[in-house]
């Protein structure tokens, strides 16, 4: 391997020599070449010594490929092509794509000379490879160095594509497979006849169907390059077969790329063609294929030609998406249940009232809980063009249903929707039917059922309003602080924590504040140190009176508490409302307020660790007003803090004056 | 040409079909605590509503009928059986049905015991019957995280007729009739391909149909042999590569082991590739637990074969070596330990030193039963005696692990294992080890002084830096 690397870096110099004799020489061009050739040679060592950490080769390949400046420039990029060249080549899926991919983008930076002298032949090299390896990577290569290179070489480039679709590993023909469509994108027109037909057919009947369906892949790239008049010849023949394949992998793609499909061909083959394989597709004797073609049936109804989409949707679509509803498989229903209410849209109020709501009744009543939950959660479809009222009756069954759910996960997934749920039902439904289900919610063996919960109810009061939450909410919130269940006095803290900025300053204070120092007294540690989490949440909420004479009293017990968590956390609130207070959004806002309140806290005394570089940070970007500046200047001669903070304090004053 | 002939299957009878039981250590069974799942059955993927009854015609029985009459019937009975029916479909065509069983009886039963019967015009209609039967698109995996560990295998619910056709088809190819010149027009390369893809099949009994249908074939068509492999060649490597996802691995390496077995010296350049290039990257596939006593079978083989092929092995392995999962590490050191078992000296000489590398970081692993197999190797008489005839080469590499965990191994039984080792070093060559426990003390107390300086260096170094910062920021004085 030594002399392999004299020769490569013998190689990579003379390579220069041509360029000098090019005139490409400028000022400091040998220091250059010295430069790219030790970067030459340091990659090479590198890369053959570590050559069996497939780790390491992957983070290599994928940096050599911004490498181009270090070796100095474009014209010495093509230095960078045989540690590439061999990564490439190597087992490892990942490191191999990514070289591919590290190639790909080196070669945007070869001239177009450079390209054919040192690109192309790499190409060569791998496209004519022993081991399969080298030759799928090929395959990734012909596009990106087709386009700018001369027309003898275009075409031995056309014919190693063409020799690899045909290669008897099946690996390579998959690559090959994968890359045709991107590959007749830069192929001029008359070669996508010539070529490119012959080898999408061949592929599209390989015997492996790894291989085929990657053809339908390609199909739709294809499609979109030829004369429309010229598809029904050369590119339906084929999709129809692949509509039909033996293997469901095949059919599968196809309903995969329905959309795609549909686009490329166009309208009339569409109304012809897709419409009846669409058909057969969601009739498909496999779930996975049904499925696939499910959850096209909106996309594939709207981009039907417009003139008479409602015909083919209500004689062709609807009848198959009917006995869907039905079928045996919960993924085909869940799937359909995932687009249906898009097509209320597309087929306007009278269809819907007469042909869908019958269908999405029966969703909802599905034994399935992913099928009900897929239909409200797209329910806002179908309000805009029947109202949500027609289903309100059904509706209801189907949350109180899902609510009560023996998974978590379905009952967190309805929990997520109440709050769409709740705009579009309006306060009076909900009040009347949901809100004792939100309300149980809050006392869930599951943690994050209530958590989930709490986070409803202050979505629910942003909807509603204030007013809304202190009658109906809030007194059941505060009721469960006296709960013998300590998770559910918790859960009253954690909805105080989501509530209080909804809820407005009154509420807080009056009602919320009381029931939270009471519980300071709570015998459970847990219960205690929420308390002091709570009280830093709400602090910003709270008026500075009751942060005076009624939060700190507590805080300063608690932060002497026997436990060492309340401890830890009533300290933690109290610099973490220090913290807040720094934050500009306070300083301007009421600036008497939040003097009075720096004092506050300073009388906690040495003890509280001061978060100084916020202050620090507060200062130096100017956001302090003069006053603050007085105070902190106060406060430094008051010794409440430690010496160090103190006098960076002072410091920083002067320096904004 | 006849070296080339493959064993008798390796006691196909006794061969594990089904997977090795791997010891569990890990106590969240993730999936024993789901609802036990009813077995589940599905069928072919090419069944496309058929709607229509099938009637067949019932036949005569062919020992009713004169011997000159047989064949004639004997292929109409075979056209008829080439009907698929569906079974999904539990109450469709049951009369239908149970005639094709009988039929199928009969055929199995004609093809062992008759004479004359095999016409060069039965041999197409056999093939026919058999591909329409066994040869159809498996249906996709009932779910995508299938545990073949834990999971219940779906069943293939034609399983009554297609058994009966496997059964028919083996009688078939090893019946004394049969002509492999005249067979050989039929059973050719897309017939080997697409049996090939049914080892996918998730029902173990068609696999093992299966695997004694294409060792059969294997043995009696020497034109379709380097096909074969090459075609197995690259289900591994797109098993290993692309998908990892197949579940006949183990019954494709249980042949190759009967294969490889048979290989004529000196091995050709083709079956060395395979070994290094798709043999032991098959090391690297997670569901490795489900084949590896096959894999491991297939790689003695080879050594057993052409003993040069040692280094590159154990190379590959210790390449390969597990870095977080102590089950597979389990593996390797037990596959180690069998090519230890046929290691020639010479050949050992030549990988001691990363070999015990390796070996010493088992040795020391926190994972009990990392540590306890490949402690287990001094249990073994072969390798203490290539041990002790390397002895100065290899306890240098061990001591210093042994020593340190036979004081700090958390686990006894790891810690005695770990005093026998010790004292069997100490038996083989004494001068050595007073030498190393010497030098380990020696060692230990240089590292500690290290540590230590390094320590205050680091400490000097904050203190720098905390006086620059205060210097900077115009608290102390310049």
């Amino acid at each position: 391997s030594s002399q392999q690397h004299q020769e490569a870096v013998h190689h990579c110099a003379s390579s220069r020599c041509g360029e000098d004799s090019h005139g490409k020489l400028y000022k400091n061009d040998t220091e250059t070449q010295l430069y790219s050739l030790k970067m030459y040679s340091i990659i090479h060592i590198f890369y053959n010594t570590i050559y069996d950490e497939d780790e390491v080769l992957l983070a290599l390949a994928e940096q050599l490929g911004n490498f181009t400046m270090l070796v100095g420039g474009p014209e010495y990029v093509h230095c960078l092509l045989p540690p590439l060249e061999s990564l490439a080549t190597v087992e490892e899926t990942v490191v191999r794509d990514k070289a591919v991919e590290s190639l790909r983008k080196i070669s945007q930076e070869h001239s177009p000379v450079d390209l054919e002298v040192h690109f192309e032949p790499l190409v060569k090299r791998l496209a004519s490879g022993d081991w399969f390896t080298s030759r799928t990577s090929a395959c990734g290569l012909f596009s990106v160095c087709y386009p700018r290179v001369s027309s003898t070489v275009k075409a031995e480039i056309r014919q190693h594509f063409r020799t690899l679709c045909s290669d008897d590993t099946p690996m390579v023909r998959r690559a090959a497979a994968s890359k045709l469509g991107e590959f007749a994108k830069v192929l001029e027109p008359e070669y996508v006849k010539s070529d490119i037909i012959s080898l999408f057919t061949a592929l599209a009947s390989d015997e492996q169907d790894s291989v085929r369906l990657l053809a339908v892949e390609a199909c739709v790239s294809i499609a979109t390059l030829l004369p429309q008049e010229d598809l029904e010849t050369l590119v339906m023949p084929t999709l129809r077969q692949a509509a039909e394949d033996k293997s469901w992998r095949v059919r599968y793609m196809v309903a995969d790329k329905f959309s795609e499909l549909q686009k490329a061909v166009g309208s009339e083959i569409t109304k012809n063609d897709l419409v009846p394989a669409f058909q057969n597709l969601l009739k498909d004797c496999e779930a996975e294929v049904r499925a696939a073609a499910a959850n096209k049936v909106k996309e594939f109804c709207e981009n039907l030609p417009e003139d008479n989409r409602e015909q083919i949707i209500m004689t062709h679509i609807l009848p198959c998406v009917k006995e869907l509803v039905s079928d045996t498989n919960q993924h085909v229903k869940s799937a359909l249940a995932s687009v249906i209410m898009g097509l209320s849209t597309i087929l306007g109020k009278d269809n819907t009232i007469e042909h869908l709501l019958p269908l999405f009744l029966a969703q909802l009543k599905d034994e399935c809980p992913e099928v009900r939950l897929n239909i409200i959660s797209n329910l806002d479809c179908v309000n805009e063009v029947i109202g949500i009222r027609q289903l309100s009756q059904s509706l209801l069954p189907a949350i109180v249903e899902l609510a009560e759910d023996a998974k978590w996960r379905v009952r967190l997934a309805i929990i997520e929707y109440m709050p769409l749920l709740a705009g579009q039902l309006g306060v009076e439904f909900f009040d009347e039917k949901l809100n004792t289900l939100c309300m149980a919610w809050l006392i869930d063996h599951v943690y994050a059922i209530r958590e989930a919960a709490t986070c409803n109810l202050m979505k629910l009061v942003e909807k509603f309003g204030a007013e809304w939450a202190q009658n109906t909410i809030v007194p059941k919130v505060l009721g469960m602080a006296n709960d013998p269940n300590y998770l559910h006095r918790m859960t009253t803290l954690f909805c105080i924590n989501a509530l209080s900025e909804a809820c407005g300053q009154e509420i807080t204070t009056k009602q919320m504040l009381p029931v939270v120092l009471k519980m300071s007294n709570d015998q459970v540690a847990n219960v205690r140190f929420n308390v002091a989490k709570s009280l830093q949440k709400i602090g910003p909420v709270l008026d500075s009176n009751a942060l005076q004479t009624e939060v700190k009293p507590v805080l300063e017990k608690l932060a002497t508490d026997s436990d060492m968590d309340v401890k830890y956390f009533a300290q933690e609130a109290i610099s973490g409302m220090f913290d807040f207070l720094l934050s500009t959004k306070l300083l301007n806002f009421n600036s008497l307020n939040f003097i009075f309140l720096l004092f506050f806290l300073c009388s906690f005394g040495p003890s509280i660790t001061i978060p100084n570089q916020r202050l620090q940070d507060g200062i130096c970007h100017g956001t302090l007003s003069n006053q603050t500046l007085k105070v902190i200047a106060c406060l430094s001669q008051l010794h409440t803090f430690t010496s160090s903070a103190a006098s960076s304090f002072v410091l920083c004053g002067k320096n904004t004056k | 040409m006849m070296g080339d002939r493959p064993s008798p299957p390796r006691a196909m009878s006794s061969a594990p079909t089904t997977s090795p039981s791997v010891d569990k250590v890990d106590g969240f069974s993730r999936k024993s605590v789901r609802k036990a799942k009813q077995k589940r059955s599905q069928s072919s993927s090419q069944f496309r509503s058929q709607g229509k009854p099938i009637e067949l015609t019932p036949l005569p029985l062919l020992k009713d009928v004169p011997g000159v009459e047989q064949p004639e019937l004997f292929l109409k009975k075979l056209q008829q059986c080439c009907t698929v029916f569906d079974f999904m479909d539990t109450l469709s065509d049951l009369k239908m049905k149970e005639y094709k069983r009988s039929t199928l009886n009969e055929l199995v039963d004609y093809v062992t015991v008759s004479r004359g019967y095999l016409t060069e015009q039965a041999y197409p209609e056999v093939v026919k019957m058999v591909s329409q039967n066994i040869f159809r698109t498996l249906p996709p995996s009932d779910s995508n995280e299938f545990d073949p560990e834990e999971d219940e295998p779906t069943l293939e619910a034609s399983w009554p007729h297609l058994q009966l056709v496997y059964e028919f088809f083996i009688r078939f190819l090893e019946s004394q009739e049969f002509q492999p010149s005249i067979a050989k027009k039929y059973i050719d390369q897309k017939f080997v391909l697409q049996l090939l893809e049914l080892f996918d099949s998730e029902d173990p009994r068609e696999r093992d149909y299966l695997k004694t249908v294409l060792h059969r074939i294997y043995g009696k068509f020497l034109g379709l042999r380097a096909f074969i492999r090459k075609q197995i060649n690259n289900i591994f490597l797109r098993f290993v590569y692309e998908t990892e996802h197949f579940n006949g691995v183990a019954e494709l390496l249980e042949i190759l082991g009967s294969i490889i077995n048979g290989f004529a010296l000196p091995l050709k350049a083709e079956h060395k590739q395979f070994l290094v290039k798709v043999l032991i990257p098959l090391h690297t596939v997670r569901s490795l637990s489900l084949f590896h006593a096959q894999l491991a079978y297939c790689i003695v083989q080879f050594l057993e074969k052409d003993p040069t092929l040692t280094e590159p092995v154990i190379r590959g392995l210790l390449k390969f070596w597990p870095k977080t999962c102590s089950q597979k590490e389990v593996m390797y050191l037990g596959e180690l330990e069998e090519i230890l078992d046929v290691i020639e000296p010479t050949q050992f000489v030549k990988i001691q030193e990363p070999l015990f590398k390796q070996i010493s970081r088992c040795v020391s692993s926190p994972h009990f039963q990392v540590a306890e197999r490949a402690l287990y190797y001094w249990n073994n008489e072969y390798i203490m005696s290539l041990i002790e005839e390397n002895s100065s080469v290899i306890l240098p590499i061990m001591f210093s692990s042994l020593y340190r965990i036979s004081k700090e191994h958390w686990n006894p039984a790891i810690v005695a294992l770990v005093y026998n080792v010790l004292k069997a070093f100490m038996e083989m060559n004494s001068t050595l080890f007073d030498e190393l426990t010497a030098t380990y003390k020696s060692d230990r107390q240089r590292e500690k002084k290290k540590e230590k300086e390094r320590e205050e260096l680091w400490k000097k170094l904050e203190d720098l830096e905390l006086k620059r910062g205060l210097r900077s920021d115009g608290i102390i004085p310049t």
